[in-house]
């Protein structure tokens, strides 16, 4: 890659060569303490290569165990493999060198292309970003909310001023913890309570349901989740449309499931609130504890409010997007 | 039947009088006047209608004169509350952007629901069939998906709440145990869910006022609407920042008797919600809903009154429109059977009419021009409803609002205010095209032809109520005192409950906790003042800032008399502001350090009402260097009265006026910028009249 010595100096370290799907619980832990070491030796900024199924999971979970860093960390890969003249490759590398080295920006990021274009890459946030196609370039998403930042090879454009600056102490909070006995359920119509039964009879301590609609999972399934929550397994709920929070007044589906001992992830995505149930659990047995972390927001996995053009698929704050809104209605 | 004949007189003064004579001779049916020209006589009908009315100037008339009316009014008071966020959602309060500063457009349509009986209410209907198109106007900023109905309500803010809470137990109403929210119908899409979001925090209370203790029914703690962008044709554009903040409703019972007590009510709760120290203020964010009704009226809502002030005229004149639609009830049933009254309308052939079209040229072709017959209606278009308003602007309003016609929408046979007369020539044509008879009223109406069914429903809709007397209807308050058509009042069932949001529980230890700490009675703070003997022309301003208590401070820990700091307050501080708003960084806690500055010094405090324009000026200014700025320099009393000798001496040889005190007057100019601070200026006139001139 010969332009990314004219962006900054260079170090590599190779950690692992798994592919994306592989990665787990094991290499976040090893990943936060590589980081939180390397952040300690004075490095100005990480950029790390990752495939992209999962990079959303590990952006996540490097969100919560690197809490507070005084640099960049930015996720990058490519949905064309670079053996093809046009990968994305080369461009996704560009834009994240360039914004681990000099942007303001001290987050947990993934940086990738904003149009399927060779035009401009978006940061998205660590825990609001998600893999939304199989295989376009333009894939990364950020969910519920607006990028970070537009990045050109020369040029950083924020798109908010709501980040953690750039600091030049070397002060990081490294928590690498995790439980490995959390699953996600994916509700389905007819879905039935063997399902969850099954998982606390295997000594699951913590489920997180992506659920219909503003959050809700048939009457069949009650009992079982009643039995899950009496046992002590920690049960939150998010939903399956991914954009917008969980309401559970609105419909009595919800009150009762609430009564039921199920906890609103508020606006979480699905495999960040896995990830922060997992997260939390490592960290302790007590289950108030466990809400208070979950509900408690640490690098914007729950946001205040959506704003309107949060829920844009074309990615709402990207200066041509705002004039095509501007122009026609919403 | 007598026939007068009487000459229209020149002199309309003369006129009235023999006109107001001979009606309350003859009574109006009675009196049939000679017409020679039309227009003289149906100036005239303004005046005999007014007359029949008993229309006076709100100057001229008496409490008893309210009473003979049944004139009753009550308040819905609106007060913005002063919370970080707004109350269903997290976006920030009390932030406004400018009209034409957005970042995007959404568009929706109202559409009246079922009301619990399975039935439309019909105007609503009517109004729906115009199809409105809303546009709302987004800015980041202060919206989020809530604004737009786009995610249900978050948890309710707890600090409303908590403001709203304290500010019902200081109307002494009884707390309810759970908060229920619950929608309340808007159709005008001011709130883009259709509904506003509110619950009851407290019901039956009081405020006592002069003559009378005023009962509240409720007070209730709600989300406020968006602001009007504009309004024209079939598009209407409102803008979100305000919509959702939070805001409490207080209304009173309609114990109020006379215009003068309304505003007096209407001030007493605001001095009230502004002594929690927890509200905003400033435009906008206190608006009142004003109701009156008289004997045999309807209870009319004139909403969004901005100003307490125009209370009395706008109550005043609303109750002399309902009078007047009262008289012209009874005059159209002494002659006419409504069951059986039937209006005509007519497609005017084009160049029919020439007066229209020297006035309005290009009318577009998919315009269309309609004339009306009102049978009988004569001499009731023209009927005074209010000052400069007549029974035809009961029309045009209706027809602006419910048909989206922009006015001028409308010209009459009858003449009243210029702008709305037919021509002669058209007059006669129309008559004639509708084969009018003497006793009928006709009028010219026009718009877009899908727009002309709903117009002309509206005209015959506007004339059956007009049997009736006074329709229900809110109204909008204009600033020189009369009202227009709003809209028309939704069905009784226009609340139900929010199936958003869980009830909330209000817990008893936080009533004791608010209760413990309530501010002092407004009541109470008026005697107060009084006692302090601070002059009554500030109770206004120091009440409306909720100033009593910087009083208080400031005069008990800077040794100032309440009096002096009342003035300082209401007379210096107001002036300034009357000139120039605050300086960013300027606040009551500087005008204390000041007082605090000057006391520690022991400068006479005259020196303050100098030293505050330098301050409100430049709030971050040294308190030494104002003292520069001013030319302040410390002169003793000794030195300052050794100058009295000299300057009388002088008086003496420049002046020969023989008013005796002149020449004190004269020294004191001269030695009043030495003597600021330095020593009390009654003092040293004191001493210049006694002429103790110092060593
Ligand atoms: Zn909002």
């Amino acid at each position: 890659m010969p332009e990314l010595a004219d962006v900054c100096n260079l170090a590599t370290e190779k950690l692992f060569a798994v592919f994306s799907e592989n990665m787990g619980p094991r290499q976040y832990i090893e990943l936060a303490k590589a980081i939180g070491k390397e952040i300690k030796n004075g490095i100005d900024g990480i950029v790390i290569g990752h495939g992209t199924d999962t990079m959303h999971h590990t952006a996540g979970a490097l969100a919560f165990m690197i809490q507070n860093p005084p640099v960049p960390i930015v996720l990058v890969g490519s949905q064309r493999s670079s053996d093809r003249p046009s990968s994305d490759a080369a461009l996704n590398l560009i834009h994240a060198t360039t914004a681990a080295a000099t942007s303001d920006i001290a987050e947990v990021m993934v940086c990738m292309f904003g149009p399927t274009s060779d035009e401009y890459g978006l940061l998205h946030r660590g825990t609001r970003v998600r893999k939304m196609h199989s295989s376009y370039r333009s894939t990364f998403r950020t969910i519920g909310d607006i990028p970070l930042a537009m990045i050109e090879r020369d040029r950083i454009t924020p798109l908010t001023d709501a980040y953690n600056r750039r600091r030049t102490d070397r002060e990081v909070k490294i928590t690498p913890f995790f439980e490995e006995r959390v699953a996600m359920v994916y509700y389905y119509p007819n879905m039935q309570p063997d399902i969850i039964d099954s998982l606390v009879d295997n000594g699951y301590r913590g489920i997180v349901i992506a659920g219909t609609g503003l959050g809700h999972v048939n009457k069949p399934v009650y009992p079982a989740i009643e039995r899950a929550t009496k046992k002590g397994v920690a049960i939150y709920m998010t939903v399956q449309t991914l954009w917008g929070y969980v309401h559970m007044f609105v419909y009595d589906t919800g009150r009762d499931l609430m009564a039921r001992g199920i906890v609103p992830a508020e606006n979480m995505l699905p495999e960040v609130a896995y990830v922060k149930l997992g997260w939390a659990l490592g960290q302790t047995d007590d289950l108030d504890e466990v809400r208070r972390i979950m509900l408690t927001p640490i690098a914007s996995e729950i946001t205040e409010r959506e704003p309107y053009n949060g829920y844009l698929i074309y990615q709402g704050g990207v200066p041509e997007v705002e004039a095509f809104l501007k122009k026609v209605h919403k | 039947m007598v026939t007068i004949r009487v000459k229209v007189l020149q002199d309309s003064l003369v006129q009235s009088s023999i006109l107001s004579y001979l009606l309350r001779r003859f009574g109006y049916e009675r009196c049939k006047l000679f017409e020679g020209d039309r227009k003289h006589s149906l100036e005239t009908n303004y005046e005999i209608s007014k007359q029949r009315v008993g229309y006076k100037p709100r100057r001229d008339t008496l409490p008893s004169d309210y009473s003979a009316l049944g004139f009753k009014c009550g308040l819905e008071i609106h007060q913005q509350l002063m919370t970080e966020r707004k109350l269903f959602c997290r976006c920030p309060a009390g932030l406004y952007n400018d009209k034409t500063d957005y970042d995007a457009e959404v568009v929706r349509h109202m559409r009246p629901t079922l009301s619990e009986l399975g039935e439309y209410d019909g105007t609503a209907l009517m109004e729906f069939r115009t199809r409105k198109t809303i546009v709302y106007r987004l800015k980041n900023r202060t919206a989020c998906t809530y604004e737009v109905d786009d995610t249900p309500p978050f948890k309710i803010d707890r600090q409303a709440l908590e403001i709203a809470l304290r500010i019902a137990l200081m109307l002494k109403t009884n707390i309810v145990g759970e908060l229920h929210i619950t929608r309340k119908q808007y159709l005008d899409g001011s709130i883009p869910t259709g509904f506003q979001r509110t619950g009851i925090i407290g019901i039956e209370g009081e405020i006592p006022l002069s003559n009378r203790k005023v009962r509240i029914i409720q007070i209730s703690l709600e989300e406020d609407s968006c602001r009007e962008v504009s309004d024209i044709g079939h598009m209407r554009t409102y803008i979100t920042d305000r919509l959702g903040m939070p805001l409490i409703e207080t209304v009173t019972y309609p114990d109020m008797t006379t215009p003068d007590e309304a505003a007096e009510a209407g001030y007493y709760l605001r001095y009230l919600a502004r002594s929690s120290g927890q509200v905003r203020s400033g435009i906008g964010a206190a608006r009142q809903d004003v109701n009156v009704s008289i004997t045999g009226g309807t209870r009319i809502e004139i909403k969004g009154v901005a100003h307490i002030a125009w209370i009395p005229e706008l109550t005043h004149n609303e109750a002399f429109r309902q009078k007047a639609l009262l008289e012209i009830a009874e005059q159209l049933n002494l002659n006419l059977d409504v069951a059986r009254w039937k209006l005509i309308h007519k497609n005017v052939p084009p160049r029919l009419l020439s007066g229209f079209y020297s006035m309005m040229p290009d009318l577009p072709a998919s315009h269309r021009l309609i004339a009306v017959n009102l049978p009988g209606f004569k001499n009731i278009l023209s009927f005074f409803t209010q000052p400069r308003r007549v029974f035809a602007d009961e029309l045009s309003d209706r027809l602006k609002v419910i048909a989206c016609l922009e006015k001028p929408n409308i010209l009459v046979s009858e003449h009243c205010r210029d702008e709305l007369v037919l021509s002669e020539t058209d007059l006669d044509s129309l008559r004639e095209l509708l084969k009018s008879r003497d006793n009928d009223a006709q009028v010219l109406i026009w718009g877009h032809e899908d727009d002309i069914p709903t117009a002309i429903e509206t005209i015959d809709e506007r004339c059956r109520m007009a049997f009736e007397g006074v329709p229900n209807e809110t109204r909008k308050g204009l600033p020189d005192g009369t009202t227009i058509f709003e809209r028309v009042l939704p069905g009784a069932d226009r609340m139900y409950p929010d199936t958003d949001s869980a009830p909330i529980p209000i817990e008893d230890d936080l009533i004791e906790k608010l209760q413990q700490d309530l501010p002092p009675e407004i009541c109470d703070r008026f005697e107060q003042l009084r006692e302090w003997d601070v002059p009554e022309d500030t109770y206004e301003y120091l009440l409306s800032k909720n100033l009593v208590p910087v009083i208080e401070r400031i005069s008990g820990e800077c040794g100032l008399t309440p009096r002096f700091v009342g003035c300082f307050l209401g007379h210096t501080l107001k002036r300034l502001e009357g000139c120039k708003p605050w300086t960013p960084g300027f606040s009551y806690s500087k005008i204390y350090g000041l007082a605090r500055f000057v006391a520690d010094l022991g400068l006479d405090n005259a020196i303050l009402k100098e030293m505050l324009p330098v301050v409100y000026e430049h709030p971050n200014i040294v308190f030494d260097s104002v003292l520069t700025t001013i030319g302040y320099s410390k002169i003793s009393r000794e030195q300052i009265l050794s100058h009295v000798p000299i300057l009388r001496q002088k008086f003496n040889d420049v002046c020969t006026s023989k008013n005796p005190n002149a020449c004190t007057d004269w020294i004191m100019g001269n030695l009043r910028k030495m003597a600021l601070g330095n020593i009390c200026l009654a003092e040293l006139r004191a001493a210049i009249d006694k002429g103790v001139d110092g060593d």
